[in-house]
């Protein structure tokens, strides 16, 4: 059996759990609401490997063909 | 005097600006060899352009993706048939594609994955031939000649010594798995080598008949969905091909690259990788369906709809069950599909409609909320 860890996968972007301190200067930025966020669900094999939580917001740190590299968020929900 | 690179750095570090462009910035301005008011007047340029070259405010970007997307699809070939490449897999391409990866399909019509091997597999061959079997469900009808023999109520396997040796599959292993998985005496027959005798525990006619058809189904080896494994060199290196997909499976067995193995099953991708590597699924397949017809979409409007497909968790279908059917406006979802049914949904439930969106301004004809019609004048 192959032992695998997911997050090595070509089409998974890095994804971290955001700090409160940057979440406020980035709800600050866009002036929105934690609730705002797009969402990410609970069960996300991503989210279980990184171990964030229900309401945690997650920066996910996307490789883009238009921009180079994108910010991303998504709260976790249940 | 031209400037150090640790100061173009410092100078750039904090600009607002995509990573792409600071790149280009920084690598030309080094060419030319700018001085520091030069590149100072150059930065406030590229900002000005930045600027311009944004969408603006109130613009219905929605409407100029469905534009974009739409007029290209009117043009593809209605129904395609396609071999990809080499060895004969079947793949789904054109407009039917392309409804499907925006309809969320739990299951393509044509499943197909890419697995990439680790190096010392992808040099070789043959062990790339021998990751094929293990991947590959082998049914016995591929190793064996099977014969009912009603008359001692027993079928009668001749297996394949050949077929066998060179799948790496052993007798032992196919009693085991049949003897597992149906409720069956099997037993080497005494006097013919690699013959089967299969008996029932209960001998009956109809059972017999029955488990001729059931034997057939049996996977002996490889995962149970993967037709066929075909291997075709790609680069330098080789690279297996599949009809049918179960990545999570294929991703246990040992020589998978893990990191570059990829299935058309939008769906598993979800389940396996999550939902941002779903997004960039819907993005890779979209971008390719179009791509295969000629026809070029920018890529923007294609990450606008593979973002309001994931924006909520999960991957979402545009349409009745998806984007459209979950608006927040009756209206606007009335005048969509089954105008009726929301209408008197509605109105049973007391439900309010705000009038914030497009669709619902233009059904009682007010001006709608874009571009100049979102900006109000305040008088002080």
């Amino acid at each position: 059996m192959n032992k695998f860890n997911l997050l090595d996968n070509e089409l998974i972007p890095k994804h971290e759990i955001l700090g409160e301190d940057e979440l406020k200067s980035v709800l600050k930025r866009y002036k929105i609401e934690r609730e705002q966020f797009p969402k990410i669900k609970m069960n996300d094999p991503v989210v279980q490997q990184i171990g964030a939580s229900v309401g945690d917001v997650v920066k996910i740190t996307r490789k883009s063909q238009t921009a180079g590299q994108a910010l991303y968020y998504r709260l976790v929900i249940e | 005097m031209a400037l150090i690179e640790s100061t173009i750095d410092s100078m750039l570090g904090n600009l607002d600006l995509p990573l792409n462009i600071l790149q280009t910035l920084k690598e030309d301005v080094i060419k030319a060899g700018v001085n520091k008011k030069e590149l100072e007047e150059i930065i406030e340029k590229v900002k000005e352009s930045y600027e311009y070259a944004k969408v603006e405010p109130c613009e219905a970007v929605g409407v100029v993706s469905a534009q974009s997307i739409g007029e290209p699809g009117t043009q593809m070939t209605m129904r395609t048939f396609h071999y990809a490449g080499v060895a004969e897999i079947n793949v789904t391409l054109g407009l039917p594609r392309l409804i499907e990866i925006v309809d969320a399909r739990k299951e393509p019509s044509t499943p197909t994955m890419t697995i990439a091997v680790l190096e010392e597999y992808a040099q070789d061959r043959d062990k790339a031939r021998k990751l094929a079997w293990e991947i590959e469900a082998t049914h016995i009808d591929q190793l064996a000649d099977v014969t009912t023999d009603a008359l001692n109520m027993q079928l009668i396997i001749d297996l394949h010594e050949k077929t066998l040796m060179y799948r790496n599959i052993t007798v032992d292993e196919i009693i085991e798995k049949l003897t597992d998985k149906l409720d069956i005496q099997v037993r080497l027959s005494e006097n013919i080598d690699n013959q089967l005798i299969v008996k029932l525990k209960e001998p009956s006619y109809r059972d017999l008949l029955q488990m001729r058809k059931n034997i057939d189904t049996i996977t002996l080896k490889g995962i149970e969905g993967i037709k066929r494994v075909v291997i075709r060199k790609d680069g330098n290196e080789y690279m297996l091909y599949t009809e049918g997909s179960q990545l999570k499976k294929v991703l246990e067995v040992e020589g998978v690259d893990i990191s570059r193995t990829y299935t058309n099953n939008i769906g598993e991708i979800y389940d396996v990788f999550g939902i941002e590597a779903a997004r960039n699924a819907i993005i890779k397949e979209a971008t390719s369906t179009l791509g295969e017809q000629g026809l070029t979409v920018d890529i923007r409007h294609i990450m606008l709809v593979s973002d309001i497909m994931c924006c909520d968790g999960e991957v979402k279908q545009i349409g009745r069950h998806g984007i459209s059917g979950e608006k927040a406006s009756v209206f606007a979802r009335a005048a969509f599909e089954v105008t009726v049914n929301h209408l008197l949904d509605a109105g049973m439930r007391g439900d309010v409609d705000e009038l914030n969106g497009v669709t619902e301004n233009i059904i009682v004809g007010q001006p709608i909320k874009l571009g100049t019609g979102d900006v109000h004048l305040i008088a002080k």
